[in-house]
């Protein structure tokens, strides 16, 4: 498995961020493993991390009165969490690996505070941040249209 | 014009809607077609319907269609048992060319029924798989219960060094592989865009979406082509109920260019 810092520059998230910047996030990545069946946070819960999968399956999901229901599902090269990046900083839904799974695990705090220090890496981010939650809604907005279903 | 009589061979259950049915002529040779073609097929005293040919072009006995029970006449034809007679009209359409794709890469993207009018298509390919470089199906259904061709599947990938990916739009925790739309898979396949052939069939917001993905991944607009479903009733372009602007969609297509139908396929009620 290669290094943190030889992986990130490699992944899409971080294509075209300056390498002194991806030399600033490294400080905040450790690699993080989770056998299959942990869970990674549950929703409510103070979000303090963003997750860059390496390998593995997690399955997003809600709590009903009913059981569990999946929503999503994240998967080699996808990313984690935005919860770190906005008030009040904590978990929706629930996240449990259900393989194997690896990850490297940023500190949001740790983020923040380079953000802030930096607003230039702050905006990058930001805007790579926004593009994964952009494409989440989307899918999220087709799924609500029920293509497969019935015709009407 | 005139209806062949086909006899229902065998009906195979795909999904709790879907069947497989197998014809074969009552006289006459079997029926050649081109992938992606459609046949009109009769319900005797119910009525008539445009189904796309699921089977082999290259062994065209039996024809085979998959057939999703959403109305009285394809509810009546895939409830047709062993020994019913139906009648056929057709090939009907234009078809996938997708030997067009020879010496690059071919990504099939489907969308719940939509993989059946891709099945022909991607068994062509299959059968001179050396002719391309990398082969993607990428496949959306609604839920775990509802994907089809589940043999197909594992053999593609398996025997003939397809990329298959598979997601659905809602899954239980017993569902081990993604949940998402078909779109997140084309920004995840490992294609190369610039000589990548794209085929497409589903919901048209499927296929428009799915287009885009493609387009964002580099493939030529002119290269991505998506099977189009209007109300085709006579299947000769003379009754014009499957007028799309300047196209009749049971001649012109139901497989046309996406360069020709951008800007008929984001408009509302067109």
């Amino acid at each position: 498995m290669r290094s943190i810092p030889e992986y990130l520059p490699a992944h899409p998230f971080f294509a075209g961020l300056d390498d002194r910047w991806i030399e600033l996030v490294t400080g905040c990545a450790v690699n993080a493993h989770f056998r299959a069946g942990q869970q990674l946070f549950h929703e409510g819960e103070p979000a303090d991390t963003f997750y860059v999968v390496r390998k593995g399956r997690i399955v997003i999901s809600t709590r009903t009165p009913t059981g569990s229901v999946v929503l999503d599902t994240v998967h080699e090269d996808d990313v984690l969490g935005w919860s770190w990046l906005v008030p009040p900083y904590r978990w929706t839904f629930d996240a449990r690996a259900t393989d194997e799974t690896s990850a490297v695990r940023f500190d949001g705090a740790c983020l923040r505070q380079k953000c802030e220090a930096d607003p230039e890496l702050g905006y990058a981010l930001l805007q790579r941040v926004v593009q994964a939650m952009s494409e989440r809604l989307r899918s999220a907005r087709v799924r609500l249209l029920d293509l497969y279903g019935a015709p009407t | 014009m005139v209806p062949r009589r086909f006899v229902v061979r065998s009906s195979r259950p795909d999904t709790r809607d879907t069947r497989t049915l197998e014809l074969s002529p009552v006289d006459g040779g079997p029926l050649a077609f081109d992938a992606g073609q459609f046949t009109m097929l009769l319900a005797f005293g119910v009525g008539e319907v445009p189904i796309s040919i699921s089977g082999d072009p290259t062994a065209p006995d039996p024809l085979v269609h998959t057939i999703r029970a959403v109305g009285p006449v394809s509810r009546a034809l895939a409830g047709a048992s062993p020994g019913t007679v139906l009648g056929v009209r057709g090939p009907f359409g234009t078809g996938w060319s997708v030997g067009d794709g020879r010496g690059g890469d071919v990504v099939f993207v489907a969308g719940g029924i939509g993989l059946a009018p891709l099945r022909p298509a991607i068994r062509e390919v299959c059968a001179a798989r050396a002719d391309y470089a990398h082969v993607a199906v990428l496949y959306g259904a609604r839920t775990p219960d509802d994907l089809l061709y589940a043999d197909d599947l594992q053999r593609w990938a398996g025997e003939h060094d397809v990329e298959v990916q598979v997601t659905v739009d809602h899954g239980q925790h017993a569902w081990r592989g993604r949940v998402g739309v078909v779109t997140e898979l084309v920004a995840r396949a490992r294609f190369d865009g610039a000589r990548t052939l794209g085929l497409v069939c589903g919901p048209e917001v499927m296929m428009r979406y799915s287009a885009l993905a493609l387009l964002d991944r580099g493939v030529r607009k002119d290269r991505v082509r998506l099977s189009m479903e209007r109300n085709m009733q006579c299947g000769v372009g003379l009754c014009g109920h499957c007028q799309l602007r300047e196209y009749f969609v049971c001649v012109d297509g139901p497989v046309l260019p996406y360069d020709a139908l951008e800007p008929l396929i984001s408009r509302a009620e067109l």
